[in-house]
């Protein structure tokens, strides 16, 4: 059998003395979509934190298409293969749309790999910008040049973090979108949202995180009929 | 008249030696966070090294010997950044501590070197005729001094806004970890940068031979102004760096010829206030 894509083992991370994951653990298939749910505080930004190495992990385990990378340096993880759209975006504002990317751009062993004119493909407004700063762009490009800076490495794992955050409905459904087009291109994707609705219409499985553990992992399909988990770690209300 | 033009034209030939000492120390400052106290001895070094050199082969040419010292003071400064600085990620109290040992460190080795007297150095012998200017005459080495700066500010800004490894170095100023996510090696690029930043400041410890000569103490009158064009132009602006340089070689140059007693104060206050009013520098960016 293939390795997984992506697989957690018991992951333990710590924000100076603070446990925040207590033994996290969870495995993506190669062209699938994982969506990461919970509530505010969960953990579920500290375990991405944690797959591209801004925090090490105590202890545990995380392996990439087999290969282990947990302590490594955020550079090495993602010249192995990690892309990370992360939360708030981040793109770099003081550079113009095109450096973003380009700054981004590896070659690699890809067999179709991504370059400026294949995002600006996809993303028709960023090419209208190329050379504005990329601090005046509006949340919306922000989002997409967020994606398209990824994409750039040419990732075998990509790391989405609240990418409909903040942004105008016709915006999120737009990123719907594209999420879908990679997943229709193979990518292996890892989604963190707190828009339900988005999450669970693109994923083929779920991970959801209470207070830094795993409280439920399988398919979509199977959490869909388990309303009450849903209600208790997800609902705006909870269920008594 | 006279003396506005004479002054004025110092001010422009002071402008360049400043920005050549500075630009450096606004590059690592910029993308590193880190204030290197050692940057006046960095100067220094080459100024030491100008006065040796040229004096040991007499027809050594000015500019072989700036692009040599550049060299070896940016491998000293790449040994320094690789075996100390990186071990204070993050510890600026001890950055700073260290840059100035290290800056203390080469002024005292300096001078049991190469002695307590000043030595000069020789003005280049092509560039040694004055030259007139508005009918004016004027040192012409003092020109090309100005003309250096532009050069170097050209080439500076061709590398950092127009190339990708620039585009690199400012992600890396941006947002340091963010740029690390995506795969760009930042601490390899700090080595490189401060090496540069070092090299600039070698290379400008000799072209500003002619005019200083290398003497105990320059380190030490050299890093302040170094610190009063960053604060004023803006940290990690080379433009800043640009501009700064200019004015506070005219506010020094016209203090110390109008109102000798107060240099000092002339040259400080700019700088509290900038502090004080507009932290950022008049080009800085606001940092993250």
């Amino acid at each position: 059998m293939a390795p997984e894509a992506l697989h957690l083992a018991n992951v333990h991370t710590f924000y100076a003395d603070s446990h925040i994951l207590h033994g996290v653990s969870f495995s993506l298939r190669q062209g699938a979509v994982l969506a990461l749910l919970g509530r505010n505080g969960a953990g579920k930004t500290t375990c991405i934190s944690t797959i591209i190495g801004f925090l090490k992990p105590r202890d545990g385990e995380i392996r990439l298409f087999g290969e282990p990378i947990e302590g490594m340096s955020p550079e090495r993880i993602s010249q192995l293969g990690i892309g990370l759209v992360p939360q708030g975006r981040r793109i770099f504002p003081s550079l113009t749309v095109r450096e973003n990317l380009v700054v981004a751009q590896r070659g690699g062993a890809a067999v179709n790999p991504w370059n400026v004119d294949r995002i600006y493909d996809m993303f028709p407004r960023l090419s209208e910008r190329n050379i504005q700063f990329a601090g005046t762009l509006s949340g919306g490009e922000q989002q997409m040049l967020a994606i398209g800076r990824a994409l750039m490495g040419n990732p075998r794992v990509l790391l989405l973090d609240e990418p409909s955050e903040g942004l105008a409905p016709l915006i999120v459904a737009e990123v719907g979108r594209t999420i879908k087009r990679l997943k229709k291109e193979g990518q292996s994707i890892v989604l963190v949202e707190q828009n339900r609705q988005l999450a669970l219409d693109v994923a083929d499985s779920a991970v959801i995180l209470n207070t830094g553990r795993c409280v439920f992992a399988g398919e979509v399909s199977e959490l869909l009929r388990n309303e009450d988990l849903i209600m208790q770690h997800l609902g705006v209300f909870r269920a008594h | 008249m006279q003396f506005w033009i004479i002054q004025g034209l110092n001010s422009l030939s002071l402008g360049g030696l400043l920005f050549l000492l500075s630009s450096g120390f606004s590059l690592i400052f910029g993308l590193m966070r880190l204030a290197n106290l050692t940057h006046g001895a960095f100067f220094m070094l080459g100024t030491y090294f100008a006065a040796t050199a040229m004096r040991t082969y007499d027809d050594l040419n000015i500019w072989v010997t700036a692009l040599g010292a550049g060299i070896a003071v940016a491998a000293v400064g790449g040994l320094f950044e690789r075996l100390v600085l990186t071990r204070l990620k993050a510890n600026p109290l001890g950055q700073v501590l260290v840059t100035l040992g290290m800056s203390f460190i080469i002024s005292d080795a300096c001078l049991m070197f190469w002695g307590g007297d000043s030595i000069p150095v020789p003005t280049p012998p092509n560039l040694q005729s004055p030259t007139r200017v508005f009918g004016f005459v004027f040192p012409t080495y003092r020109l090309v001094l100005v003309g250096c700066a532009i050069a170097t500010a050209t080439l500076l800004y061709f590398l950092i806004e127009r190339t990708r490894l620039g585009a690199m170095i400012r992600a890396g100023v941006d947002d340091r970890q963010m740029a690390r996510a995506v795969g760009i090696p930042v601490s390899n690029l700090f080595t490189l940068v401060f090496c540069l930043g070092a090299g600039i400041a070698g290379a400008g410890g000799v072209l500003g031979g002619p005019i200083l000569s290398a003497y105990p103490g320059l380190d030490a009158d050299m890093l302040p102004l170094a610190l009063i064009v960053v604060i004023l132009g803006g940290i990690g602006s080379l433009l800043g760096a640009f501009i700064g340089s200019f004015i506070i070689g005219i506010i020094y140059t016209f203090g110390t010829a109008l109102f000798p007693e107060l240099a000092y104060i002339i040259l400080f206050l700019p700088m509290i206030f900038v502090i004080a009013f507009r932290p950022q520098g008049l080009f800085g960016r606001v940092g993250t």
